[in-house]
């Protein structure tokens, strides 16, 4: 009796125990920090790769493969970003609710308006992105596009905390907004400052700072620059002279670095996202970093 | 904008002994009405314009306002549900010696030895078209194609939506089992196939049936697998019955150590029976003797693999190591003819046999990648039954030695270069080179791991 009383106790306490926090799948460290945001204690954050990790090369590991499974949430870039891996994990995990056209899936690039859609889709032109070119993550202004998107999708998901995400995105609304007034204010020198970036990786933030960019290093988008190469850039800079040339955390420093040598520019790591740098810790942290690395090369 | 208006007024101005005092008045008074009408319209415009410009600046100030749906819109072209299609293009140059035959001692393997052309080649062209169907399934369809013939590879449907971590596939499809064995050859990390896989398969195992596969909801990535099929390729055969002809069974599991490594490592099982299946031998006076197997035969393979890359980032630098072994179990009756054992000699069969291999490849700078990889097999022990007066047992073990180096422009493009000591066969050491290139057009799928 003793030993159905407390299988009965047991049956009747195990959806408390059941009940865990959803479990949320992020492709890339900005949108598992965005969902750490809005989805607080209600949500476990997995985060897929590093920013030391190159996005659009990632094996598609076991361990990936795993966290897929117990997935309630996918919350990727999308626009072909994570095509070399992506969609194998979604095949071989065997979870229905993350499915593409499932509410479990999300893609951030749907959220925003894409830059740089090719006229021309051929392989000649290196690694092209049909949608347009999806590092949207660099403009604050996307990322508060993708926070109204993924909060109002945290609370069809998770219907019982929908209260809590839209609280949390309204907090996280009136914060992002000051600090987008605040980094607005500070990078006003920034307009206008001619660039060279190792690959087209910034063309949000160079739209939402009026930055210019004069220079890309890479011959074509995915293709690592030769000497060469190179030393056409130095030769073109010094018609059309950038301050600075910045590269993301995650990429080869060789050519960025030999470009700044041989052009005498100094050369900027960017976070590129959150857990790019020691300032990069979330959001307002890499937007933080970001600003001020540029103010500090543009003086 | 009060072009329009000047314009009437100097006509009107412009022609006054045409026009008496009533015609004058009317004009005037018209000229007079689209001067008021212009006038409320560019004020009207002013104030739109007045109300955008204060709209902007709020937008600026509050950028993340209610969001817009900007989504952006899924391509409308008629190609878009098209399935994805890509081909893959592959060829050679092979140096190697002319041999009348090549065999791995010891073995009875599939009759067709890959990849002994000499001189310039093309291999089979791989034509892939794969797309999901519906919400609940997708399919592919890999098609080799050569000279004079079309060999369909795989031909599959997969669920998508049974959830519970289960995957369900049916159709023509390699089988899961082992590590390699899922690969195409243009996925190979070596030009040639590994010696226990063209001892064991041929080239790999698929076969016609279903699949089952279960990953578990650990953080320990644990997957089952069980396949059931028709079982008519080597080292099974063709039995023109019903019910099912083979079974396979697996287990795998996989983590990552750090940032930098991770790993996968398995154990699978594959039981089959073969009837009449033939296979080239010779006996103890060097003649070619045609065996014909009828048994059950049962493979334990288990595999591992390593990779590791700084970081996690495997642009510049990174390395893998993969090995497999087996256990084959033969268990049956052997027909020969020819050569020594005539007319025909029927004689029992039973062979326990091992072997592996072990690969290492490197990526040591940015497209440039090299290899080293050691085959070898042990025949164990063999009994031919009435059929060991005729037939050899020796114990030679027969390895393989190869090393290669590729470069690759783009992930799409790949050229290589190989050189492998072959002594697979007894007495028939070979030094073997290959130039091989892979080119993949089109929507190129993600590579497993």
């Amino acid at each position: 009796m003793k030993a159905f009383r407390l299988f009965a106790f047991l049956a009747a306490a195990w959806p408390v125990f059941a009940h865990a926090a959803l479990n949320v799948f992020a492709c890339e460290p900005e949108w598992g920090a965005l969902a750490t945001e809005l989805g607080g204690s209600d949500v476990k954050v997995y985060t897929a790769t590093t920013a030391f990790q190159d996005p659009h090369r990632i094996e598609a590991r076991p361990s990936l493969i795993a966290q897929m499974r117990r997935a309630d949430l996918a919350v990727c870039t999308g626009a072909e970003l994570e095509i070399g891996w992506l969609p194998v994990l979604l095949r071989q995990a065997g979870n229905a609710a993350i499915q593409p056209g499932q509410p479990g899936y999300f893609e951030a690039a749907r959220q925003v308006a894409l830059l740089e859609k090719p006229a021309v889709l051929d392989r000649a032109q290196g690694d092209i992105h049909a949608a347009g070119n999806p590092h949207i993550q660099t403009d604050p202004r996307n990322i508060a596009r993708v926070a109204q998107a993924l909060g109002a999708r945290l609370a069809e998901i998770d219907p019982a905390h929908a209260a809590a995400y839209q609280t949390r995105l309204a907090d996280f609304n009136t914060r992002w907004n000051a600090a987008m007034t605040r980094w607005q204010a500070q990078a006003a020198p920034l307009k206008g400052l001619p660039i060279a970036v190792q690959h087209e990786g910034f063309p949000y933030m160079e739209n939402w700072l009026g930055l210019k960019q004069v220079a890309v290093l890479e011959p074509k988008p995915g293709v690592a620059p030769s000497i060469g190469h190179l030393a056409e850039i130095v030769a073109q800079l010094k018609t059309t002279p950038a301050r600075v040339v910045i590269r993301a955390a995650y990429q080869d420093p060789r050519p960025s670095e030999w470009l700044g040598q041989h052009a005498g520019i100094p050369v900027v790591a960017m976070p590129f996202t959150v857990g790019g740098s020691d300032r990069a810790k979330d959001l307002f942290g890499l937007f933080d970093d970001s600003v001020a690395q540029l103010l500090k090369v543009a003086r | 904008m009060l072009r329009p208006a000047l314009l009437a007024a100097a006509l009107a101005a412009a022609c006054p002994a045409h026009a008496d005092d009533a015609d004058l008045a009317a004009l005037r008074a018209e000229v007079q009405k689209m001067k008021t009408d212009y006038e409320t319209r560019i004020q009207t415009l002013e104030a739109r314009l007045a109300h955008a410009e204060a709209s902007a600046a709020a937008t600026a100030a509050q950028p993340a306002a209610p969001v817009q749906d900007v989504a952006s819109a899924a391509p409308s072209n008629p190609g878009a549900f098209n399935p994805e299609i890509s081909l893959i293009l592959q060829g050679s140059y092979a140096h190697l010696r002319d041999l009348p035959a090549r065999r791995i001692s010891g073995f009875l393997p599939d009759g067709t030895a890959p990849g002994t052309t000499r001189g310039f080649s093309v291999d089979e062209s791989e034509l892939v078209l794969s797309s999901n169907i519906d919400p609940y399934f997708r399919g592919y369809f890999n098609a080799t194609l050569n000279d004079g013939s079309v060999g369909v590879e795989e031909a599959w449907f997969q669920t998508l939506a049974l959830g519970q971590g289960l995957t369900v596939k049916g159709g023509r499809f390699r089988s899961g089992i082992g590590y390699q064995n899922e690969q195409h050859p243009h996925a190979w990390d070596f030009a040639t196939n590994n010696l226990m896989y063209e001892a064991l398969f041929g080239e790999g195992y698929g076969n016609d049936g279903l699949q089952l596969r279960w990953v578990a909801p650990t953080d320990l990535f644990t997957e089952l697998g069980a396949e059931i099929g028709r079982g008519a390729n080597f080292p099974g055969t063709d039995r023109n019955g019903n019910g099912v002809g083979n079974y396979a069974l697996y287990g795998h599991v996989g983590g990552d150590v750090g940032d930098s490594h991770s790993w996968r490592g398995g154990l699978s099982y594959l039981s089959t029976r073969a009837a009449d299946r033939h296979s080239a031998l010779a006996d103890f006076a060097g003649a070619d003797v045609n065996a014909a197997f009828t048994g059950d035969s049962k493979t334990w393979l288990a595999d591992f693999v390593w990779k590791w890359a700084p970081l996690g980032n495997p642009t510049v630098h990174n390395f893998k190591f993969a090995a497999e072994a087996f256990r084959r179990e033969e268990n049956g009756s052997l027909d020969c003819t020819d050569g020594l054992c005539g007319a025909g000699s029927l004689g029992s069969y039973r062979a326990t046999q091992y072997g592996g291999y072990a690969q290492a490849v490197y990526q040591f700078m940015p497209r440039w990648r090299t290899g080293y990889r050691y085959d070898l097999l042990d025949p164990g022990s063999r009994d031919f039954g009435l059929n060991n007066v005729n037939l050899p047992r020796s114990d030679y073990r027969p390895s393989r030695h190869s090393l290669m180096v590729d470069y690759s422009p783009s992930e799409f493009s790949r050229f290589r270069l190989q050189y492998t000591k072959d002594k697979a066969n007894e007495g028939q050491d070979e030094n073997q080179w290959y130039v091989q290139y892979i080119f993949s057009l089109g929507t190129h799928g993600a590579h497993s791991f």
